[in-house]
């Protein structure tokens, strides 16, 4: 896939660039589809690689129609934009589905800047809870009695599993991972670079976004 | 039996868990009415248990009934709006006539907002680099190969490709279209794979 990418570029800086920039958006991209929760968006990424890809477009235009090269390139372009498509929808999908949790924990991070959702994510998930809130109000909850008539969010509100459990691999030597037990006692555990494992996501959610472990 | 009614009504729409169903308007207002009885009586007990407290238990039975059923409706409600949130991805922001008649006035409306949110939110893609958005709707499926055969099922008229090339959809002919511009057209029922 990589080798294609860099048909397409000029200068030596830029290869080495968009090689990782896709790198990192297939893995960010692995990751959100397998973590149970959302996870810190990588919208500098995305916004990188769309514009690598309208700058491929624009060469591949240059190409002869029936040129295989041209249909080649096509293929790859499709295929890099239905990562970030996906990428973004799976997104979309866990904002929608824990709309409320995911919410009220990313009021908390704005007051320390460290957002996960991008501010237009930010925009959406306010918007479409504010849409299901008036659509339930205005079918229901204004013609049922008086003391019925309160939405309680924490009731209706739902939250991710954290405690499935994931396959992940280790990028880099961790050591110390703690492993609750359900009797109470903790066991620790050293991950070994590149060495694979399952367990539950609760402990390792801290190593998904700082990238030190990669779900597979 | 309290709640029975809402009962039925979540087991119709459970029974075809993929298909949307008919808003069960006049259930859902029968629903309502046993609601506004139990709080009335309620409400009549209520001011006597102060003298009898025997009637304490009733009061708090029908309470528990009146929770039921509001818990019950709006679960029915959560899914009707998941199975209309997979029609806009499906057909896109216009629904075919027959599955519009499905929903109530109020769920179309609840409709036309999610689909204006979901349009503005992928507009706003990519906006700081000069990208118009992205129209996540497409590329659903993993590409498998850049062209495919195509069968026109009916009479469609003029389709301008990307490469600025125009053809003509008639009915039953047949077109060997890049994959990624037929994808709306085959959801739409307009197009067919044919493999």
């Amino acid at each position: 896939m990589e080798s294609n990418v860099h048909l397409d570029l000029s200068d030596e800086e830029e290869e080495i660039t968009a090689e990782t920039v896709l790198k990192t958006l297939q893995t960010a991209w692995q990751n959100e589809r397998l973590a149970p929760e959302i996870l810190p968006h990588h919208n500098d990424m995305v916004e990188c690689m769309l514009g690598q890809i309208q700058h491929m477009e624009r060469n591949i235009n240059k190409l002869a129609k029936t040129d295989l090269r041209a249909s080649i390139h096509k293929m790859e372009l499709n295929r890099i934009k239905f990562v970030i498509c996906n990428y973004l929808k799976t997104r979309l999908n866990k904002i929608e589905k824990y709309c409320i949790h995911i919410l009220n924990e990313e009021r908390l991070r704005l007051e320390t800047s460290t957002n996960y959702l991008t501010p237009s994510e930010y925009k959406y998930a306010q918007d479409y809870l504010l849409n299901i809130e008036n659509h339930i109000k205005s079918v229901i909850l204004n013609k049922v009695p008086s003391n019925m008539q309160a939405l309680e969010m924490n009731k209706i509100a739902e939250y991710p599993n954290l405690q499935t459990h994931v396959f992940l691999k280790a990028n880099e030597m961790v050591n110390g991972v703690v492993l609750e037990d359900l009797t109470g006692e903790d066991e620790e555990i050293d991950l070994e670079e590149g060495s694979q494992h399952i367990l539950q996501y609760k402990p390792i959610a801290d190593l998904v976004k700082n990238g030190k472990v990669q779900l597979v | 039996m309290f709640a029975e009614k809402v009962i039925e009504l979540l087991k119709e729409s459970e029974r075809n868990p993929d298909t949307i169903d008919q808003f069960n308007d006049d259930k859902i207002r029968q629903i309502l009415e046993e609601m506004d009885l139990l709080f009335k009586m309620n409400m009549n007990d209520a001011n006597a248990t102060t003298e009898n407290r025997s009637l304490w238990t009733t009061v708090q039975v029908r309470h528990s009934a009146l929770e039921r059923n509001k818990r019950c409706l709006l679960a029915y409600l959560c899914s009707r709006m998941n199975k209309i949130k997979t029609l806009r991805w499906e057909f896109g922001s216009i629904l075919p006539a027959d599955i519009r008649e499905l929903l109530s006035d109020e769920e179309y409306e609840w409709f036309s907002k999610y689909s204006t949110n979901l349009a503005s939110y992928m507009r706003s893609l990519g906006q700081d680099i000069g990208y118009s958005g992205i129209d996540l709707t497409e590329n659903l499926k993993p590409p498998k190969s850049l062209y495919i055969e195509v069968l026109c099922v009916l009479d469609y008229g003029k389709l301008e490709l990307e490469d600025g090339d125009v053809i003509m959809l008639k009915k039953n002919s047949r077109h060997f279209l890049p994959t990624s511009e037929c994808q709306t057209l085959i959801r739409q029922g307009v197009l067919k794979q044919i493999t």
